[in-house]
């Protein structure tokens, strides 16, 4: 009994991902097709890239406040360049990853080097690229090509562009954490960054990689917004208050604010589907759009909370040390028991 | 010797802010030797390791490694000269596996890029098989016990062969049958040639390993002895720069205390699910009842569930004859509580406040009239420096200098002069003496049993069992959770109190497996 309640702890997200759907799907059965799953997926794609660079920031215990207005200049700097010289389309995703990345790498310089707090590295930052992106736009509209737009209606191998550019994403943060020394070196700087110098861990690298990887993903996002939600069109508010999109689509998916744990796969992309899930489901049933925000607001408390209950339960019974069957009042067993008890953490 | 040394240290000097904590020490280290080293908590024996295994540069002096000169400049580095460090304090990621703590950063790789976890499952594996760790590579270190950690920190400093492997306090968290395996796997190293320092506190176990016995006093390196040469006696004379005659305080034993008041505490029929099963105990005031069990016994545990950082299910708890079973930690505190956690570092202090901010935390209201009320600073700087000089702690500077700069038994010190500020009823001591050197331990026992002839109720924790046979009027014993004996003065026996803990019944004893169970510590 007791197993069964610490997987379904375990795995809050998901659960909570299922029952939102059911719910939707209670209130309004056509909410239960494949073309409205499609449409979720599709929306979600470019804060889920959002959302993975900022797993990957998060995990070691930084913070990238800066991704959505860097979305925003990165969309106005390429659209410029995209006006004023001919290129072949492949190239325009591929600038936008460069400039992105560009970016980036001031973020993981002032954190890195100059050895300034994420957040206000990254909270200076905000404000400092969106300034920038309205000098680049003269605060206009930034309008991209119609070829450039139509790829948003593209698909590989039956997969919509904006679904396969993030289901590759994915895949490859995912299998950078788990299956690469770099990985589990950036959970180790998040979880205590002195004990990872002392280690061996050149904290420093990992730290400016970190950002310059979130800075790429930022570019690709971008390109991918603007072929998807934008629809060729950057606004002046384009990636307004996105970031905290990204923020919570990670911590949803149980990566922690703390640093040194967290996953891509499911945790993140599973956080990103629940935004969007809830997003696109109230919008579906007709929800008043202020009331819709306070649900969105309702549903991160709730998952964070219960996630909080799952440390606190999980951390206590890490600590248990009479095991279940013992309750009783036999006598003790006998010495052949030591190497046991001595197992039983404390 | 002839042979070129595995490790030369030439005039090493190396001082923090001015202070000199490492005054030209010379010593050599010969291939397949243990070289114990000893001294007082803040004689410069961490700070010695450190620059040995690349964490600190030394202001002067040279090192070599079998002859060729060695500075490094990281642990990296230090690591690549086959020169491993395990550390006292733990340097595990609590969130990544088992293999992933032991490779952080020396993967095996497939293609350059990936990780080839086969290869490295198999060398952890098999690492672990060597100190007969029960766990699988993969577990999540914040699964394990204390004592595998430190086993865990253990096997990663013996992984590729290093020639030299620096051993800091290994065995504090370990039980005796770990702290037999580990000598075992020395004693098969040595053999191939490795050489090790290891610094302890346990005397005992140092003049059992050591070939050479370093001491170290006063930041200066005192005397280097063949290990025959240097009895227990001499070596902690010349630790302490004194003779000590006794390791813990005179116990005389107390008066039963006046019976009008209240025990300082009573325990009846407690229980926490999983933690403690049916707990009845007493502690009277001016007693001190030690509490024995092996590691994961419920000790820590039951102290918790009495400061009521644990909830109590079911039974009644009284603190001075308050009923604070219901009572939040705060106001139990109010009540007369006093704990001194097991965790120092965690739990204990505040590592980047100074001495004062820290022992005042809990009875700051003591020194203002009202929350936002000023603090009269002066007088409470005085009453932390009585309490503070009473433990004769050794600080720089009381107000400025963090206690993160402090050394182990120092730290311990603050701890304890925090909770006395309060003039508790009830002193609960978890551990008080780990990883404290002997002078230390003298000192923070001197002082619980003042407070106890005081009238004040003490209840100490301990995996020492030397300790509470030296200091407790009466000792408990728990396992598996629940208090399974208990023993007064007059009935102290070693063998009975650590067959009880290890769950035989007294008829058991004496043919028993408890008479070659090794008593570790004490002298």
């Amino acid at each position: 009994m007791s197993r069964v309640k610490d997987l379904a702890l375990q795995n809050v997200p998901v659960i909570l991902l299922v029952v939102v759907f059911l719910a939707f799907a209670a209130v309004d059965p056509r909410f239960l097709s494949g073309d409205t799953i499609t449409l979720i997926l599709r929306q979600s794609a470019y804060v889920g890239i959002l959302a993975v660079g900022m797993t990957l920031v998060l995990m070691t215990a930084g913070i990238d406040l800066a991704v959505g207005s860097l979305l925003y200049l990165t969309a106005v700097v390429v659209g410029q360049i995209v006006h004023t010289v001919a290129m072949p389309i492949f190239a325009v995703p591929i600038l936008a990853v460069l400039i992105g990345a560009m970016f980036g790498a001031f973020n993981g310089f002032a954190v890195s080097v100059l050895k300034i707090i994420p957040f206000i590295v990254t909270l200076a930052m905000l404000t400092a690229f969106r300034g920038l992106g309205y000098g680049v736009s003269d605060s206009r509209e930034v309008n991209y090509p119609d070829a450039i737009t139509a790829l948003g209606a593209q698909s590989v191998l039956g997969i919509p562009l904006p679904i396969a550019v993030f289901a590759l994403v994915v895949l490859l943060a995912h299998v950078t954490v788990t299956r690469t020394p770099f990985g589990r070196q950036l959970l180790a700087t998040g979880e205590d960054r002195q004990a990872a110098a002392r280690a061996g861990v050149r904290v420093g690298r990992i730290q400016f990689a970190v950002y310059v990887i979130s800075g790429a993903l930022v570019g690709l996002a971008s390109f991918i917004a603007v072929i998807q939600q934008f629809s060729g069109t950057v606004t002046p508010a384009a990636g307004k208050g996105i970031e905290f999109d990204a923020i919570a689509a990670a911590v949803l998916g149980g990566t922690s604010l703390f640093g040194g744990r967290g996953s891509v796969f499911p945790g993140t992309v599973v956080g990103t589907l629940l935004i969007q899930l809830v997003n696109t489901g109230l919008g579906f049933i007709r929800v008043d759009l202020y009331l819709t925000q306070m649900v969105q607001a309702g549903i991160i408390l709730l998952a964070v909370l219960i996630d909080s209950l799952r440390t606190g339960r999980l951390e206590k019974l890490r600590r248990t040390v009479i095991t279940s069957g013992r309750q009783d009042d036999d006598p003790p067993p006998k010495p052949a028991a030591p190497a046991q008890t001595q197992e039983a953490g404390r | 010797m002839t042979s070129t040394p595995r490790l030369e240290l030439r005039g090493i000097s190396h001082a923090f802010f001015g202070m000199p904590v490492n005054c030209d020490i010379s010593l050599r280290v010969e291939p397949g030797e243990v070289l114990g080293l000893v001294g007082e908590n803040g004689a410069g024996k961490s700070t010695l390791m450190n620059i040995v295994g690349g964490v600190l540069t030394p202001d002067e002096g040279r090192m070599l490694i079998d002859g060729d000169p060695y500075a490094p400049k990281s642990t990296g580095e230090a690591r690549a000269r086959g020169i491993a460090h395990v550390h006292q304090e733990l340097n595990l990621f609590s969130q990544l596996s088992v293999i992933d703590n032991v490779f952080l950063t020396a993967y095996p790789r497939r293609w350059g890029v990936f990780t080839d976890r086969r290869k490295a499952r198999r060398d952890t594996a098999d690492a672990l098989a060597q100190l007969e760790l029960p766990f699988s590579p993969s577990t999540i270190v914040e699964q394990l016990s204390p004592g595998h950690r430190q086993m865990l920190e253990i096997v990663k400093g013996t992984l590729g062969s290093p020639g030299l492997i620096i051993l800091d306090e290994p065995t504090t968290s370990l039980t005796s049958r770990e702290t037999h395996l580990l000598f075992a796997l020395i004693e098969r190293l040595t053999a191939q040639g490795t050489s090790f320092i290891y610094v302890s506190h346990i005397l005992d176990d140092v003049k059992k390993l050591s070939d050479r016995i370093a001491v170290m006093r006063d930041s200066a390196l005192i005397d280097v002895r063949a290990e025959a040469d240097l009895p227990v006696r001499e070596l902690i004379t010349l630790m302490v720069g004194r003779p000590l005659d006794s390791l813990y305080p005179d116990r005389a034993g107390h008066t039963p205390a006046d019976v009008q008041a209240a025990p300082a505490l009573r325990l009846d029929d407690v229980s926490a699910t999983g933690l403690v099963h049916r707990a009845t105990l007493t502690v009277d005031r001016g007693e001190v009842v030690g509490i024995f069990g092996l590691m994961g016994a419920g000790r820590t545990e039951l102290a918790r569930v009495i400061a009521g950082l644990d909830a109590a299910d079911s039974g009644r708890i009284e603190v001075a004859g308050t009923d604070v079973t219901r009572l939040s930690p705060r106001a139990r505190i109010a009540a007369g509580l006093a704990f001194v956690t097991e965790d120092r570092r965690g739990e204990g202090l505040l590592m980047e406040f100074p001495v004062v901010a820290n022992a005042a935390l809990p009875s700051l209201a003591r020194w203002s009239g009202g929350v936002l009320a000023p603090l009269r600073r002066r007088s409470l700087r005085a009453r932390v420096q009585a309490v503070t000089e009473a433990l004769r702690l050794k600080a720089t500077d009381l107000t400025r200098s963090p206690v993160q700069a402090l050394s182990g038994g120092n730290q311990q010190k603050v701890v304890l002069a925090k909770w006395l500020l309060t003039e508790p009823e009830l002193l609960i001591l978890d551990e008080p003496t780990r990883g404290v050197d002997v002078g230390a331990q003298y000192e923070v026992y001197r002082t619980a049993l003042e407070r106890a002839d005081a009238g004040t109720g003490i209840l100490v924790i301990s995996s020492e069992l030397p300790e509470l046979l030296g200091i407790a009027d009466r000792i408990v014993v728990m396992r598996l959770g629940r208090i399974v004996a208990e023993y007064p003065r007059a009935q102290f026996d070693a063998r009975i109190i650590l067959g009880a803990a290890f769950g035989e019944r007294p008829d058991e004893v004496a043919a028993g497996e408890a008479a070659s169970i090794q008593i570790q510590g004490g002298v």
